[in-house]
């Protein structure tokens, strides 16, 4: 491989100037499950939908909200292999080999390198990296795949949550195309519209983190076929008081939805 | 001899109430022979961060030289200024990298972390780190210093009074050792900036 006839990127310019392998990743994207995240004052939440299409599914293991160091994680909304290839990019070593292959849901890709890449910083600097820095190095990925032979550009978006180096919460989305934006609050995959629409009403700047979930579930609520509960969703919350990153266990979120209701 | 006595070198780092100080001899010698009287052996890595390296020129010369372009990356890439910790962490890392053909040198490290605080450090010729509270020591003259520090250091001590006892500790300590001295230089390092100071000493 490398330079036979075939190794050519996929990824080439049509005449009117767009990429639309690109494009055509975004649409993966919107065809996902939706994921959105809120950055409060005090800390950030990320959630998104994790329905199945049957209800023979055993969901046991399946994780869409991973964490990625100490006080980040990811979320996404596309096509899952990928995501857990972006996973790789990141946290290889987490996973013992035996876990690795025999493992269903190991992460395999963006995950798996974001993780890995956050403990080479780790092993070089002594500190933790700080969430803009995973969110650029992830974005080189995601990029890079843009840009290659012989591979096609990741069908995923990410809701990267974490603390920032001077202590503020952030939210980033990342796009296969490897932009990257920084948001109060947004959403990505299926009926993002309609929840970014929701979220703008109900944003506020000087929300606080349990106000954030509230409005996370919200806002997730409104596009959800059937009755949400504490299996059918995932959460996870960075806090500024520990700057940890923690995922939210179904009973936790059980508690969530019943105060709401 | 030692490679890392070739040329000679006397630095210290030492704490003081919300400064802390750096001081090094301007020798360089190729044994006892003195070529220079005005040899840098201490690097101004940004405004709150120095390094001294003690130990062979050539070595001396070309870290100073990769420190300052890992920097100058870090600071690009994360619009942010290195902490002392973090700095002491990656000068670890690239010594480690050369475990079996090192540089031979010895740094210290003296600097602010972001609370303001001094941050001393010290480690060997393959990046073993040593922290210290009060003072560091290295080069040819390192017992003498040691010597010196420990009779003359006082915690909490005002920037003038850091300086005058680095000033003393390095002079005395290098009129007792034949391959350090020939003047010297203090950089104290306060929240509101560097105060450096050239030492005229013992020209024989």
């Amino acid at each position: 491989m490398g330079d036979s006839a075939y190794s050519f990127s996929l990824t080439t310019f049509s005449r009117t100037g767009k990429l639309l392998q690109i494009e055509y990743a975004l649409n993966a994207v919107a065809n996902g499950r939706t994921a959105l995240g809120i950055a409060a004052v005090d800390g950030v939440v990320i959630a998104t939908d994790k329905k199945f299409g049957s209800p023979l599914v055993e969901g046991i293991g399946v994780r869409k909200v991973e964490k990625i160091t100490d006080g980040s994680g990811f979320v996404y909304a596309g096509v899952g292999p990928d995501y857990r290839v972006l996973e790789s990019v990141c946290t290889v070593n987490f996973y013992s080999h035996a876990q690795y292959y025999f493992c269903p849901h190991t992460p395999t890709t963006l995950v798996r390198k974001a993780r890995k890449e956050a403990q080479s910083y780790y092993r070089e600097y002594r500190e933790t990296k700080p969430v803009g820095q995973l969110v650029k190095s992830t974005a080189s990925v995601m990029q890079e795949y843009t840009q290659s032979g012989g591979v096609r550009p990741f069908g995923v978006s990410l809701l990267v949550a974490g603390m920032d180096g001077d202590g503020v919460p952030r939210l980033f989305q990342v796009d296969p195309s490897g932009a990257y934006f920084g948001w109060k609050a947004t959403a990505i995959g299926k009926g993002y519209v309609n929840a970014n629409n929701f979220l703008e009403k109900r944003y506020q700047d000087d929300m606080e983190l349990e106000d954030a979930i509230h409005t996370a579930l919200l806002t997730l609520r409104e596009g959800f076929e059937g009755e949400m509960n504490g299996h059918n969703i995932e959460v996870g919350v960075v806090s500024k008081a520990d700057g940890k990153f923690r995922l939210l266990t179904p009973e936790q979120i059980q508690d969530y939805l019943d105060e709401a209701n | 001899m030692s490679i890392l006595a070739y040329n000679g070198a006397a630095i210290i780092g030492m704490s003081g109430k919300d400064c802390v100080g750096i001081a090094s001899d301007n020798r360089l010698g190729i044994q006892y022979e003195t070529v220079a009287m005005d040899f840098k052996k201490v690097f101004k890595m940004n405004d709150r961060l120095f390094v001294g390296l003690a130990g062979l020129a050539t070595d001396v010369q070309t870290l100073d030289q990769l420190l300052r372009f890992r920097m100058n990356l870090y600071e690009l890439r994360e619009e942010r200024t290195m902490s002392p910790q973090v700095f002491t962490n990656l000068l670890s890392n690239m010594l480690y990298e050369k475990r079996f053909g090192p540089y031979f040198c010895e740094p210290v490290i003296a600097g602010l972390d972001e609370k303001g605080q001094p941050h001393l450090s010290t480690m060997d010729l393959i990046g073993a780190i040593s922290s210290a509270k009060d003072f560091v020591v290295a080069g040819t003259c390192e017992g003498n210093l040691y010597g010196m520090c420990e009779t003359l250091y006082k915690p909490d001590m005002d920037q003038e009074t850091l300086f005058e006892t680095l000033a003393q500790a390095l002079l005395a300590s290098v009129d007792r050792d034949a391959l350090s001295g020939w003047g010297g230089v203090v950089h104290i390092i306060t929240k509101d900036g560097v105060i450096s100071r050239e030492l005229k000493g013992r020209q024989d």
